[in-house]
Formats: C-alpha cells, sequence, structure tokens
C-alpha cells in the first residue's frame, strides 16, 4: 500500500508540470545549459517511470532527496519538525482525551438532560468550527486583549536561543527542562498552550460523541443491570462497569485522531507559526517541492498504518475477548 | 420509558393509517398494466416511507434548527442581490471597493451603509457575507453532488461484482483515504492555479473515495438479501437489480454523509483560501475574508475576521445539525 500511496502521489506531482524550475536558484538568469545540467542531474530528461524508480532506489537507500522549501535533505527537514509537531500532539490529545471522556460520561449518564442537550451543541459546534479561524479569535482574545499568552510565533519567544541548549531529545519541552532554564521552559509551555487548546477543541468534539453513543449502548446491556441489582452504588457501576467498557471504541477514535496529529496539523501551525510538520508540508505544497511531497506523504501514509496498529494492540490489551478470540 | 414506547407506537400507527385516502387501495393495483397505476404503486410506499421519516425529524428540536438554518442558507445563495446590491456590470463575487477611503471601518449596524463594517478601501465585510453564502453553498453542491455520484457508481460496481474488480477498485480507494487529502488537494491546487475552478477539481479527484468505500459495505450486506435473489430469478437484467433493487436499500448513510459533508466541503475551501489557493483575493468567500482581515485585527479591527468566521460556522453547523438528525431518523436501529 506504501507503494501505491508513492506511486499516486509522484505521478500527480510530475503529471503536474516541469519542476525543473524548482531546482533553480534564479529562474531569471537560468542559461540552457545550466538547465540541462539540472534536468540532467535529478533524471528529469527520462521517462516519468524510471524518474520514480530512481526515487524509490533512493527511498530504500534512506535518500528520500532534497526539499527546497525546508533547504535540507528530507530526512533532516522530518527530524527536525517532527517533534515540535509531536508536542502539541501530545499536549492536545491530553486535554482532548481528559475533557472528551468526562463530558461523554456526563452526557449519557444524565440523557436527554439540560447538560446533555448543551454538550451535545458544543461538540457538534467543535466540528463545525474552522480551526485557523477559532486559533485566530484565541490569538485575539489572549495575545492582543488581555495579554496573557506569548507572540503566537514560533515555539519560544524573542532572546531565548535553543542554540545554547544539549539536546537530548530534540523535544524543546524536555530538554529547556534538563538544561535547568526554568525561566526558558516556562516561555516554552506558554507558546504550546493556545495551538494546543485549538487542536484539542475538535478532537475533544469527536470524542464526546464517540464516549456518548458508546456509554449509551453499554448502560443498556445485561451486565450493567446485573451490576444494579447487586446493590452497587451508582458510582461504582458507571465508573468501573460501565466506562470502562465503552471505552474500548473511543480509543480508535483517539488512535486514529492522534496518528492524523502527527502528519502535523497545516491550518493550526501556519496560524501561529509553529516549526512543525504541516507548516513544512503546506509550503512544499504550494511550492511544488517534489521531495518533500513525497516525503511528507510517504511519512503519513506510515503513521496512518502504525497508528490502526497501535490501535489494534490497545484493543486487544483492553479486551480480553480480542485478545483470546 | 413505557411513555416514550407508547409515544413510539402512535407515531407508527399515526403515520401508518391507511384508512380514508381516496382513490385505489394499494391492492387493487397490483396486477394493474396501465402506467399510472404502475407509477402509484412503485411510488406510494416511498412516499409513506418519507412521511414517516419527515415525522420523526419534526421531533428533534436540533435538526429542525438545522433546516431553519439551511433554508435561510439557501434563499440566502438564491436572493443575494436583494440584499446586497453589487456594482452595475462588476463581477458580483468580488467586493466592490472604493480606493479614497483605504482605512478599514468600523461595524455601524443596521441602517449604515456598512452594517458589519469594511474592510481595505471600503470593501463591505456585508457584502462579502451575503455574496459569500452563495459561492460556498454553488461549491459545496457541486462537490458532494458530482462525488456522490461518481463514488456510488464506483461503489455499486464494486461491490455488486465482487472478485478481482472489486479487489483493485478497493486496493485503489484505500490508498486515496490514507494519503494525507488536504496535502493532496494542496498540491493539485497549487499546480491548478489559483482560482475556485480548479480548487473543485482538486477536490473532487479526492472526494469519492469516502462514498465509494461506504456504499460497497453497505451493497456487499444487501446483496446477500433473499428479494434480491428474488428479483434475479424473475430474470432483472444486472443493471436492474443495481439501481432498483440495491441501490434504494443503501442509500441512508449515504444521505447522512453527504449532508455532513456539505459543511465540511465549506470548510475545507476556506482552509485552502486561507492558506491562499481557493479563491483569489478580493473574493466575497469567507476563507479569503478571514486571511485578509488577520493583518488587521492586531490593531484592533477585529470585525474583518470575527464575522466571516461566524458565518463559517452558521454553515457548517447547520448542514452538522440535520445530518445528525438525518442519521436518527435513517438508521434503522433507532427508527422502530
Amino acid at each position: 500500500m506504501l507503494i501505491g500511496v508513492s506511486i499516486l502521489t509522484f505521478f500527480i506531482i510530475r503529471a503536474a508540470g516541469d519542476p525543473t524550475i524548482t531546482y533553480l536558484q534564479n529562474p531569471n538568469k537560468a542559461t540552457p545549459g545550466m538547465i540541462e545540467a539540472i534536468r540532467e542531474k535529478y533524471h528529469l530528461d527520462e521517462p516519468i517511470y524510471i524518474q520514480y524508480v530512481y526515487w524509490l532506489k533512493g527511498t530504500v537507500q534512506g535518500d528520500l532527496g532534497y526539499s527546497k522549501t525546508a533547504a535540507m535533505p528530507v530526512t533532516d527537514a522530518i527530524a527536525k519538525k517532527f517533534p515540535a509537531t509531536m508536542e502539541l500532539a501530545i499536549l492536545s490529545t491530553t486535554i482532548a482525551v481528559t475533557a472528551g471522556i468526562y463530558l461523554g460520561t456526563i452526557s449519557a449518564v444524565r440523557v436527554n438532560t439540560a447538560t446533555d442537550q448543551g454538550t451535545r451543541v458544543t461538540a457538534l459546534v467543535g466540528v463545525s468550527i474552522p480551526v485557523f479561524w477559532l486559533g485566530l479569535i484565541l490569538i485575539m482574545v489572549f495575545y492582543n486583549r488581555l495579554g496573557w499568552a506569548p507572540t503566537p510565533n514560533d515555539q519560544y519567544s524573542y532572546g531565548f536561543s535553543p542554540s545554547t541548549l544539549r539536546f537530548h531529545t530534540n523535544f524543546l519541552f524536555i530538554d529547556t527542562l534538563f538544561s535547568g532554564d526554568l525561566t526558558f521552559w516556562w516561555d516554552v509551555v506558554k507558546h504550546m498552550i493556545l495551538p494546543s487548546v485549538t487542536l484539542a477543541f475538535a478532537q475533544t468534539a469527536i470524542i464526546i460523541r464517540m464516549m456518548r453513543s458508546s456509554m449509551l449502548e453499554v448502560l443498556g446491556a445485561e451486565y450493567v443491570r446485573t451490576a444494579r441489582s447487586k446493590g452497587l452504588p451508582e458510582n461504582v457501576v458507571i465508573k468501573r462497569h460501565a466506562r470502562r467498557n465503552a471505552l474500548i471504541p473511543t480509543t480508535t477514535v483517539i488512535g486514529l485522531g492522534f496518528g492524523g496529529l502527527l502528519g502535523g496539523a497545516v491550518l493550526t501551525e501556519t496560524v501561529f507559526s509553529w516549526p512543525g510538520l504541516g507548516q513544512w508540508s503546506a509550503s512544499a505544497a504550494v511550492n511544488l517541492d517534489t521531495a518533500g511531497i513525497m516525503g511528507f506523504t510517504l511519512l503519513t501514509a506510515i503513521i496512518y498504518v502504525l497508528a490502526n496498529l497501535v490501535v489494534d494492540i490497545i484493543y486487544a490489551y483492553l479486551d480480553p475477548r480480542v485478545r483470546l478470540g | 420509558m413505557t411513555s416514550k414506547a407508547g409515544e413510539k407506537a402512535a407515531a407508527i400507527a399515526g403515520a401508518k393509517k391507511p384508512a380514508k385516502r381516496p382513490g385505489v387501495a394499494d391492492e387493487d393495483l397490483i396486477g394493474r398494466k396501465d402506467l399510472v397505476s404502475r407509477i402509484k404503486l412503485t411510488l406510494r410506499p416511498r412516499i409513506r416511507e418519507l412521511r414517516f421519516s419527515l415525522h420523526l425529524m419534526a421531533k428533534s428540536a436540533t435538526s429542525i434548527a438545522g433546516v431553519i438554518l439551511i433554508v435561510f442558507l439557501v434563499i440566502l445563495a438564491m436572493l443575494p442581490f436583494l440584499l446586497a446590491e453589487p456594482a452595475p456590470g462588476a463581477d458580483p463575487y468580488v467586493i466592490p471597493k472604493d480606493f479614497l477611503f483605504p482605512t478599514p471601518q468600523p461595524p455601524q449596524g443596521i441602517g449604515g451603509k456598512f452594517p458589519l463594517g469594511t474592510g481595505e478601501n471600503a470593501a463591505s465585510t456585508y457584502y462579502g457575507i451575503i455574496w459569500g453564502a452563495r459561492i460556498s453553498m454553488a461549491f459545496a453542491i457541486q462537490v458532494v453532488a458530482i462525488g456522490v455520484l461518481m463514488g456510488t457508481i464506483i461503489g455499486l460496481v464494486s461491490g455488486y461484482k465482487g472478485g478481482v474488480i472489486d479487489e483493485i477498485i478497493m486496493r485503489v480507494t484505500d490508498i486515496f483515504l490514507s494519503i494525507p487529502s488536504l496535502i493532496l488537494v494542496m498540491a493539485i491546487a497549487a499546480v491548478l492555479g489559483r482560482g475556485l475552478g480548479a480548487t473543485k477539481l482538486a477536490l473532487l479527484a479526492v472526494w469519492w473515495s469516502g462514498y465509494t468505500r461506504l456504499i460497497r459495505g453497505q451493497v456487499l450486506s444487501v446483496r446477500e438479501n433473499t428479494y434480491i435473489d428474488a428479483a434475479r430469478a424473475s430474470g432483472s437484467g444486472e443493471l436492474k437489480i443495481m439501481f432498483r433493487h440495491i441501490l434504494p436499500n443503501s442509500w441512508a448513510p449515504i444521505v447522512v454523509a453527504a449532508t455532513m459533508d456539505m459543511g465540511t466541503v465549506v470548510l475545507v475551501l476556506a482552509g485552502l483560501s486561507y492558506l491562499g489557493l481557493g479563491a483569489p483575493n478580493g473574493y466575497a468567500e469567507w476563507g479569503v475574508m478571514i486571511q485578509e482581515g488577520q493583518q488587521f485585527f492586531v490593531a484592533g479591527y477585529w470585525w474583518m475576521t470575527v464575522f466571516p468566521g461566524l458565518a463559517i460556522l452558521t454553515f457548517v453547523l447547520a448542514f452538522n445539525l440535520m445530518g445528525d438528525g438525518l442519521r436518527d431518523v435513517l438508521d434503522p436501529k433507532m427508527r422502530r
């Protein structure tokens, strides 16, 4: 399937037009000789399927080509930008899972009350809101009006420099903490909050809806009735009997959502000038940076496959019926 | 619980009441050869089913809210020139400008010349919101309609034929579903150039795959029913079986998905326009308006960003509300 994905992407981009021009430093001054040299160097004078074979050969050897928009090899760009995206994905998923499971449970337990209706409408708003607009509004309120949030530009404020850090993990959140520079760490944390909340909003909405419907199904099950008739307190029935079972289908949504976030949140990262995969892939797509788009697409396809696999494993862990059956 | 069950029973009885309908009863129509009788026999059960569905929908407050909003938006999309008159001879989809007034002006309220304020060069936010409804509605209808048509035909063939054809179609669909569609759309749109037409083509190139997967799954389960065997035994052709017997029994999830996708398409369009693909600058498209407004809100000109965003939210929410209601109505488990 990965090969299929790469073939499709490659052909669409190449069918689009001659990429020679994107490799030129200064297209206006290019001489025919320079163009010829570039075409030869990147094998652009060969038929398209031969070009694909060259790309495939490089990829298998760990060479994904040179990304013009990132001004570095694609593998380096991914290694550099992935941690920034990962940090956002982890924080926003944590927020979304906490809020989503809590609200979804409440909504199902108090079905058809005002709380339930309110939560349902909030969840619908969550999936209907344009994410870049939400980001802008949050910036407007918390940065422009209240002045609580830092400038929504990059992962840290002007004046701090990551070059003073010793990099252990490439995760700025962890590296600043290890370096002992707590003002820098706090600055990094403050920069993460608004983009994470923006991303978490839609995720929360999806988790609420899934949690509510599976909770409703579980609450009607025989074993919940049994638990109640044993005289267990309602609290225990909901937390230990119902919620644990309702979590099983919700896991799929959470896992796939997290996988989606790892691929980079194009719009949110653009709004907050976050130096992650999403922003890079957006500029790669707009500038027809073939190597960049190919590398990014391959990465997301791999993440998609892995996310599905991890969800299956978690399923087996949560649900003995899957493990034993 | 009992009162609810009672209500349901009453609803079913009410909707299915066969008595006192003028004209011929269903039973008497069977066997008649004239065209009118045959049409009546075909349509009547469907109309009854539709009336029952509408009856169920009317009971849910959220879907009513969705329907009202959608009706409002459709009227807005059909008659924008009544509310915001375009300059004579100019492209109505481009917000008219007056270069004598470069600075954005704040909202003047109802009755003012610029009820929701202006952007640079007196570009009315109100005008953009009104005509943006028409752009968004037309765009979403075209993408969803063509996408559904493509997806339905491909999925129907795939599910009904099975075997090698099914295998090939599903592998291709899987590929389309697993690549990041926004990035692919962006790349295609970047190639085709900026503009609504190019964005439409780019979206259509990836949009059919979801429907294909959906309808194929439905077809696989519907295909196993005895009435399909009966149709085949009575000599119906393949096309007739596919379109007369399988399709009408598989369309429910497609309707729900298509309704919600009306909103999603507008979200994607706005996102692409915001990134500088999609609609060109100066257009009455909500994403472009937000993109043009964002450089000004630091200076306190909030209206240029806030109002178009609210318009997108309203549009998408309307279709999500209705889709949510439709799902409850069309889901056989929730239905009876």
